[in-house]
Order: C-alpha cells, then sequence, then structure tokens
C-alpha cells in the first residue's frame, strides 16, 4: 500500500481534497502532517497541497518554505523521498529551492479557476509514469499566481533535460498562448527535479479523478507514484 | 441601580443622538428604560441594537407572517442560521445576508467581508461551510462606478472565499441604473452538520466563562450597523472608515479551530460577532440564555492602544467569535486556538443579575437590563400604501422583430443575458473536492461529502417583476429557485431570503415590503418551501431616489443520489426537445419587451403555483428515472433563450420546429410565461414523457430536435452556435476591459 504523507500549513486548503483523492484512486494510507511537526513519518511520497499557507500574505509560498516541517521535507526530499507540489505546493518547493523559478501573478492580474488542457510531455518521472507521451488530459486550475517564469539560462535547462513534465494546450494538444491561462513562460504548467522525483505543477490532478467531478484525467498522477514505487 | 461613571462627554446633546441614529422619541424611550440619562457607552450600545440592521424594527411585524417550519425544519430564523434535515443524521445550515453600504463605499473589502460575515454565521452552529453564492446587483453598465464596483466585488468574494477554501459555485447578477447609487451585495453560505451537533447562542447558566477568540477587536467597523441603516448622500465616502478589513487567513483557522472545540463537549453557547460586534454577541447570548453577563474590557484582545470601553463594544473587527464554556475547560479550549495560532481570552462572565456590566479601567461604562437590549427596541407598523397592479400586455401589443433570431443574438449578447463566466471563473468553485455541478446551470449542486447526496442551491430574483408587481414578483423568485431545484433533480427543501428595499418610512416603499412578505409567503406555503432564514436590508437609497426592490432568494434542495441529476447541457443529438408547462405568450415585463421593443411594461408574468408543483414533481421523476438528456427552465429572455443555453451549453445545435398555434411568434419564443421546463428526450421515449404531462394536465409539446452546429428556425437564416458563443462569452470580458 502506497504510503503517502500530506503537509498541511495553516492557511492550507486542498489537503483534505488530496487525501481523498490519492485514498480513492489507488487506496494509499496517508498521513496528515502538521507544519510544525519536526519530521515527516516514514512514507513513499510526500504531497505538498494547494491553499493558501500563512495566508500568502508576504509572497505565495514564501513562509511555508521556512517552517520547521519544510526543512525535513527538502532533506527528504535530497534523500530520494518523492516530492509532488500542487499549486501553493508548486510555490513552496520552487521557494524551498528544491525546483528553479517562481510563480508570478497570472497575467490577467485575476484568479483564474477552470477546467485547462495539458500535454504530458515527460512520463518517466514519479508522478506521470502512468500517462502515455505527449497525452492531453484535462484538469482545473485555480490560481492568482501561477505564471511560471525563470531565466532564459533555467529555461534552456529544463528543455535540454526534459524537465518540462506539463504543458497548458489546447483540447488538440497545440500548445500555443490562446490555450496559455496565466502568461507561463513556454506554457509551463509542470515541472521536475534532476531525478525526476520533485514534480510540482499548478493545475489540481486531485479535482479530476472520478466522473462524478467532471473527468477522471487527474487520477494518472496518483495511479503513477504507485506505478513507481510498489510491487 | 449604579449609575456608570464615564469619561464621555458630560452631556449627551441632540447632535450626539441624532449622530447614533436614533431619533428623538427613541431617546426618550431609552431614558425611561434606563430611568437615568445613559453614559456615551450605553447610548452606543443602544443605537446599534436598535438600528434597523440589528433590530428589525420596521420589518419585524411583517416577517411574522411568514411560513417558518415544517417537518424538515430544524431551526427557522431567530438563530444564526436555518437549518434543515437532510435525513441519516445529516442537516444543512444556510443564510444569505447583505453588504450593501460597504461594498458601495470599499467594493473588496465590503464584498469580502460580506462572505466571511456569512461563513461565521453558518460555522457558529456547528457546520462546516461547503458552498457560498452570491447575488449581485449593479448599476447600468454605461454608469461611471460600474466597472469598478463589479471588479472590486468580484475581486473581494473571490479573495475571500478562495483563501478559506469553500467553493464559491453560484449565483446571479443584474445591472440596472436603479442601482447606479446603491448596488446590492448578498452573500449566502450553506453549510453541513450533524443533526446532534448543532450549536446554539443560548447561554444557559450562571458563572460560565465568556470567551473572546479569533482576531483582537480593533478600531475598525465602528458603527457599520448603524451605517447600515442610513440613506446615503454625497458625504457617504467619508464613511469608509466604517468599512471593516476581512482578513481570510484568520477565518480559516477560526473555521478549524471553531470545529475542533466544537468536536468536543465543552460548549455551552457560541456566536459569531457580526454587526454590532461584542454588544450584539454577548446581549444576545445572556438574553436568550435569561442570565446576566459581566464583561471587563481589560480582557478583550486589542490591536490598537487607548481604546476605550464604547470602540469596543462597538467594534465590527472580523473574524471574532464569543464563546461561553463550561467552567473549568478553559485551558483545554485555549490549546486548541493557540495550535491555529488564535488569540484566546477570558473576558468575563455570566451572573444572575439580568444585567449587562461592561467595566474598563475599574470604571462601570455600562449598566443595562438585558431584557431591555434584546427586547426593547422599538417595533414599528410603517404607514403603507398598497401597490397598484399594472395592466396585462397583450402579445399582440408588442411590435415584432425583423428577425427572431437576430432578435435572440442581440438578447444573448448584452449584459442582461451574457454569460457570466467571467465573474465565477474568478472563484474557485472545485475546492472540497464535492462540486457536482458547477456555476453556469439552474443549480449548483455539492455533494455531501462521503455520501450518495448532494446539496442543490440557487440565487433568485427578478427585480423588474417585482418593481412592475411585488406582490406577483417575490411569489415568481420563490418558485424560480424552487424551479431552478427541481430542473437539476433536487426536492426542495426550504429557503433563505434577503429583503433589500428603499426607505422603510415611505409608504410607497413599506407598501413594497409588505407585498413582497405576501407573496413570499403565499408561494412558500404552497410549495412547502419555508423561510428558515433571512435579512432584511432598507434605507437602499441616495439622494433620495431609492432602488427597486429586490427581495432576494435564496433555495436550498436534496439531491438523493448524486448519480441521478441533471443539467442543462445538450449531450445527445438526435434527442427531441420537449416544452413542459403553458404558454400564454407573456410579453409584460420579459426581456424582449426591454431590449428588442425598447419599452417596459405591464404586469410580470404569472405565476400558477398548483401548476408549478406539478411540472417540478414530473421534472425530478423523469430526471430519476433517467428519460431525459438534459434540462433547463424557462426564465429571463422566453423559451428561445432557453434553447440556446443547452445549445452553447453542450457545444450542439438545435433544429426547432414551426409553431402551429394562434399566438405571434415572437410571443412564443420570447414570452416569459412561468412554471415551464424544456426537456431532451430520446426520440422513442417522447411520447411516454407527453403522455405523462397530459396525465396531470399539464400542456407539453416538441419544439425541436437535437443537432448540428448552429440554432436553426424555419424561414430563417440558421444562427451558428459559434457565432453566437462569440457575441454571448464577449461582452462581459470587453466590457470589463
Amino acid at each position: 500500500m502506497l504510503r503517502a504523507s500530506v503537509i498541511v500549513f495553516p492557511g492550507s486548503n486542498c489537503d483534505r481534497d488530496v487525501k481523498v483523492a490519492l485514498e480513492r484512486t489507488v487506496g494509499a494510507n496517508v498521513s496528515m502532517v502538521w507544519h510544525n511537526d519536526a519530521s515527516v513519518p516514514a512514507s513513499d511520497i510526500i504531497v505538498i497541497p494547494g491553499g493558501f499557507s500563512y495566508g500568502d500574505y508576504l509572497r505565495c509560498g514564501a513562509m511555508a518554505a521556512h517552517s520547521a516541517i519544510m526543512r525535513d521535507v527538502v532533506a527528504k526530499a535530497k534523500a530520494g523521498t518523492p516530492v509532488l507540489g500542487i499549486c501553493n505546493g508548486f510555490q513552496i518547493v520552487t521557494e524551498a529551492g528544491l525546483l528553479p523559478g517562481v510563480l508570478m501573478r497570472n497575467e490577467s492580474l485575476r484568479f483564474t479557476c477552470r477546467d485547462v488542457h495539458l500535454k504530458v510531455e515527460q512520463t518517466d518521472t514519479v508522478f506521470t509514469n502512468a500517462y502515455s507521451k505527449g497525452q492531453v488530459i484535462k484538469v482545473p486550475i485555480a490560481h492568482a499566481e501561477g505564471n511560471y517564469f525563470t531565466s532564459p539560462e533555467t529555461l534552456a535547462r529544463l528543455e535540454g533535460e526534459g524537465r518540462i513534465v506539463m504543458r497548458y494546450c489546447d483540447r488538440t494538444g497545440k500548445i500555443d498562448q490562446a490555450a496559455n491561462p496565466n502568461g507561463a513562460l513556454a506554457n509551463i504548467a509542470g515541472i521536475c527535479d534532476e531525478r525526476r522525483r520533485v514534480v510540482a505543477m499548478m493545475p489540481h490532478p486531485e479535482r479530476m479523478y472520478e466522473e462524478a467531478l467532471g473527468g477522471s484525467d487527474g487520477r494518472g498522477v496518483f495511479e503513477s507514484a504507485v506505478g513507481s514505487l510498489v510491487g | 441601580m449604579n449609575a456608570p461613571v464615564t469619561t464621555a462627554p458630560a452631556a449627551i446633546t441632540p447632535e450626539i443622538i441624532a449622530q447614533h441614529g436614533l431619533k428623538p422619541d427613541e431617546y426618550q424611550r431609552l431614558l425611561k428604560i434606563l430611568g437615568r440619562t445613559p453614559s456615551m457607552t450605553e447610548l452606543g450600545i443602544f443605537s446599534v441594537m436598535w438600528s434597523e440592521h440589528c433590530s428589525y424594527k420596521s420589518s419585524r411585524v411583517w416577517l411574522r407572517t411568514l411560513p417558518t417550519s415544517g417537518p424538515q425544519v430544524i431551526q427557522g430564523p431567530g438563530e444564526n442560521a436555518g437549518v434543515v434535515d437532510l435525513g441519516d443524521g445529516d442537516c444543512v445550515v444556510f443564510k444569505m445576508e447583505s453588504h450593501n453600504h460597504p461594498s458601495y463605499i470599499e467594493p473588496y473589502q465590503g464584498a469580502a467581508t460580506g462572505v466571511g460575515g456569512i461563513m461565521r454565521d453558518v460555522f457558529t452552529m456547528g457546520a462546516r461551510p461547503v458552498a457560498n453564492l452570491n447575488a449581485l446587483r449593479f448599476g447600468a453598465p454605461g454608469h461611471e462606478k460600474t466597472r469598478h464596483l463589479v471588479s472590486g466585488v468580484v475581486s473581494g468574494i473571490g479573495g475571500y472565499g478562495n483563501c478559506v477554501g469553500v467553493p464559491t459555485v453560484g449565483g446571479e447578477t443584474n445591472f440596472d441604473a436603479g442601482y447606479n447609487n446603491n448596488i446590492l451585495v448578498n452573500a449566502m453560505c450553506v453549510g453541513l452538520a450533524r443533526t446532534d451537533k448543532i450549536f446554539y447562542s443560548a447561554a444557559k447558566g450562571v458563572g460560565l466563562p465568556v470567551i473572546h477568540v479569533g482576531s483582537k477587536t480593533g478600531r475598525d467597523g465602528i458603527h457599520g450597523a448603524t451605517m447600515a441603516s442610513a440613506e446615503f448622500d454625497e458625504k457617504s465616502a467619508e464613511k469608509r472608515p466604517t468599512v471593516q478589513v476581512g482578513d481570510p487567513f484568520t477565518e480559516k483557522l477560526l473555521i478549524e479551530a471553531c470545529l475542533e472545540l466544537m468536536a468536543t463537549d465543552m460548549i455551552i453557547a457560541i456566536q459569531d460577532m457580526g454587526a454590532a460586534g461584542l454588544t450584539s454577541s454577548t446581549s444576545e447570548m445572556a438574553d436568550k440564555g435569561g442570565v446576566g453577563i459581566e464583561l471587563n474590557m481589560d480582557l478583550v484582545p486589542q490591536r490598537e492602544t487607548g481604546m476605550t470601553a464604547y470602540e469596543m463594544m462597538l467594534s465590527e473587527s472580523q473574524e471574532r467569535m464569543l464563546v461561553i464554556l463550561k467552567p473549568g475547560r478553559e485551558a483545554e479550549a485555549q490549546a486548541i486556538f493557540v495550535k491555529w495560532g488564535l488569540d484566546f481570552a477570558v473576558i468575563g462572565k455570566t451572573t444572575d443579575t439580568g444585567r449587562m456590566i461592561i467595566t474598563h479601567k475599574g470604571v462601570v461604562e455600562a449598566d443595562i437590563p438585558v431584557a431591555t437590549l434584546a427586547d426593547s427596541a422599538p417595533l414599528y407598523e410603517r404607514p403603507w400604501y398598497p401597490c397598484v397592479s399594472p395592466k396585462v400586455i397583450l402579445p399582440e401589443w408588442v411590435a415584432a422583430p425583423g428577425s427572431i433570431l437576430g432578435a435572440l443574438k442581440t438578447m444573448m449578447g448584452g449584459p442582461e443575458l451574457c454569460s457570466r463566466a467571467w465573474i465565477w471563473q474568478q472563484y474557485d468553485h472545485m475546492v472540497m473536492g464535492d462540486t457536482i455541478q458547477r456555476p453556469g446551470g439552474d443549480a449548483a449542486i455539492v455533494r455531501v461529502h462521503g455520501t450518495r447526496k448532494g446539496i442543490a442551491a440557487t440565487c433568485d430574483v427578478t427585480p423588474r417583476y417585482v418593481l412592475a408587481d411585488p406582490e406577483m414578483g417575490t411569489k415568481q423568485a420563490v418558485v424560480e429557485t424552487w424551479r431552478n431545484l427541481c430542473a437539476v433533480g433536487a426536492d426542495p427543501l426550504a429557503i433563505t431570503d434577503n429583503m433589500n428595499f428603499a426607505n422603510p418610512e415611505r409608504p410607497e416603499i413599506m407598501g413594497q415590503f409588505v407585498a413582497s412578505v405576501k407573496g413570499m409567503s403565499e408561494a412558500c406555503r404552497a410549495l412547502d418551501y419555508p423561510v428558515v432564514s433571512g435579512n432584511v436590508s432598507l434605507y437602499n437609497e441616495t439622494n433620495g431616489v431609492g432602488i427597486p426592490p429586490t427581495p432576494a432568494i435564496g433555495g436550498v434542495g436534496l439531491v438523493p443520489d448524486v448519480s441521478k441529476t441533471a443539467d442543462l447541457k445538450l449531450n445527445r443529438t438526435g434527442d427531441l426537445l420537449i416544452l413542459v408547462g403553458r404558454e400564454q405568450g407573456w410579453l409584460g415585463q420579459s426581456l424582449y419587451q426591454s431590449i428588442i421593443a425598447g419599452k417596459l411594461e405591464g404586469a410580470p408574468p404569472a405565476v400558477d403555483l398548483a401548476d408549478e408543483i406539478k411540472a417540478g414533481r414530473l421534472v425530478r421523476a423523469l430526471i430519476r428515472q433517467g428519460l431525459v438528456s438534459a434540462v433547463h427552465d424557462c426564465s429571463d429572455g422566453g423559451l428561445l433563450v432557453t434553447v440556446a443555453e443547452m445549445a452553447l451549453g453542450g457545444n450542439i445545435g438545435v433544429e426547432l420546429f414551426p409553431y402551429e398555434g394562434k399566438l405571434p411568434a415572437h410571443a412564443i419564443w420570447f414570452g416569459e410565461d412561468q412554471g415551464r421546463y424544456v426537456l431532451s428526450v430520446a426520440p422513442e421515449r417522447a411520447e411516454d414523457v407527453l403522455e405523462r404531462a397530459r396525465l396531470l394536465a399539464l400542456p407539453a409539446r416538441i419544439i425541436g430536435r437535437v443537432g448540428g452546429d448552429c440554432v436553426a428556425l424555419k424561414g430563417e437564416p440558421p444562427l451558428q452556435l459559434s457565432d453566437l458563443r462569440t457575441t454571448h462569452e464577449g461582452w462581459f470580458p470587453k466590457f470589463m476591459g
């Protein structure tokens, strides 16, 4: 059974959603880990969920990145424990230095909640191996700061190393500005680290795990974790 | 009786009394109750408790006539929110409340704190908020302030709800010059609780600790309730400092901390500090518990230095709750709030004196019999004029358009009917992972977490109908919510109302209110659809110009099985479209009249409550038996708009059959007759559906077929869906720039 730890900060609000999705899709055994705890229990994966950690009052994810628990998350990630950051979790892992770049305010300057299409470009990560390369999936976004940005050098490196895991596209898979919901550089929706074990994405796979919610394309993220780790 | 010593001005002058919004006769009443001159703190306390906002002094006599009970009702009006049974030990807790004046002065914070306040009303009862809705009325699109207000209100609602992590799943928005200087922001919250874990506000017991939790008390919002009870003028912008500032992060922590506390058995009573802050929460809790209360202002967590008792008692600082605990459990409770990083302070205790005694720095600042605060507010039977019913406009009197589909395109591409996606895409409508039907349909559905059941919710009123005929218009508002719930397959349970009216001291306005309550009563009684909570917002006028009467209705229903619901999106080519309901071609007060004919007049469409019940039952049964693939009720814009919305929703076209009856074609396509639904039905099932309508003596006919990529009507060039979509979805983003 997949053992997952979900980190809960004051202001996290997708923590329960991720827990439920992990339980319902792959029957994971989920521990909720409070931000003041010193360490994450032994886990196959760590998930940093969406929300507004510490109110996002300083800069999204900036305060969470300096919390007690994040020191251990970073240490465990470096030791090889896979980490999935979703939405605010993406912002937190970049602030914590696990992944490069920043998430700036959406180009529209507005919070945007709607379904988007993503092209899964890398399927050798812990969280995307259940998809087929180039597969177009539908998953919602809900953020005001999802506009990924980094230096030209870093972008070239991410491209070169095949670390852009998913990009915003239209329903046919076409990647262009019309399909970019927030102004993200190169339509980047998700990236990973060199070892392909830390993956972060702005869209919310946990909101699309069954047809009743409008689709089940998000399941693959959780099924991937099982595929790469268990039996 | 101890005469309170006070640091305030020695003399209470007529100017000071007027500044507190008290009429001279009300001040005389106060003197009589106290038997002496009040201190400034006491004057402040009475002024907010007697404000229209807190006392409902103009509306109470009429509100009492509303039906508020039923087998499904666990708690009707009078608590923080209404509670309705869902079976299996689940219950739904909901209420709607206005934040009109603050939102006009400071749109972002005004709207944000409106959302925060209504969520506190709901979780105070022990419920986890699971859905927010809002009913918004702005001025004419061309008015200089409208865009600024739309932008601020929408981002304020989103900014608060998104951060707290409660999905905003529905609502409605109108533009009308009647709201140019007085917008309406009505926020509704729906929560879920267990029937054996509902919390009330009665502080029963003596010697119990009174705890102030959440944010600290600051100087913001002092006299907010009084402002909300006054008319506006040019100087209203100067009232900006009375608008509170919201902190959704603290609200999120407060929800989690309170729900954690509620899971224990430590609480005697709990109440949020909303309008009139500490004053109203303490006096209501003490009054309901039949006890006295003593508060020491020195112990109140304060955000600013040098605050007076007057300021603390009247502050409307947000994100605060008052909790009465079982004695001896303070440390245990405190640990929960410390964990969530929130203030926790014992500020007083309940007593057997029946008095509210406020001390500060060793001085008694107020000493008031509790019962007089709660019960002694003036009660007015204000004079009112009966409303005059306008004449019924016959369809033949309204000019036909050059082209039916041309008129449709014009209507669908304007502010009245265009897509509201620009608004609701700024609201997180999926967080919590149980949104089964998203915004944009007849009603939203949120699953009861961990079950197959769902809650459906909607907000509706058509102000132009209410303005023309307040009684019929309000009846229509109630049935529209009822119909919207039926259209998604929900059993309607109960409503909350938000009565937004102008100055009740004018008999014609009071007449609108009286007629509106009458219409609501009649509809709710007939539909077995009681009013379980609500809010009245009066004095919505600026420089003597009132708003159109706007009784916003929030309807809530139960979906027994979320896999058996319907939405408005066409999804099966080859289906037949069946219209159920009576057709009279009612063009009076229709959008067709207003937009195409250019003259809005006559009586609004008549509501037949018996037919509504029959049609609603039929539609719910058809949905549950899987006989329909899409359903949409007919409302604003009439039949053709209904069909076009279904086509756009599913991105499948429709071929409409020629109408062969006696009424003018434009009256058939654009008339706003009530009690109607359009159903998408497989051809082999169509006769069965028609027969079932016939058995109920409900008219029903086939109006078209699903398929293609346009709206097609014989005798006119077809209207491409892509073309219609561009117009329909384009207006809002273009307007907002």
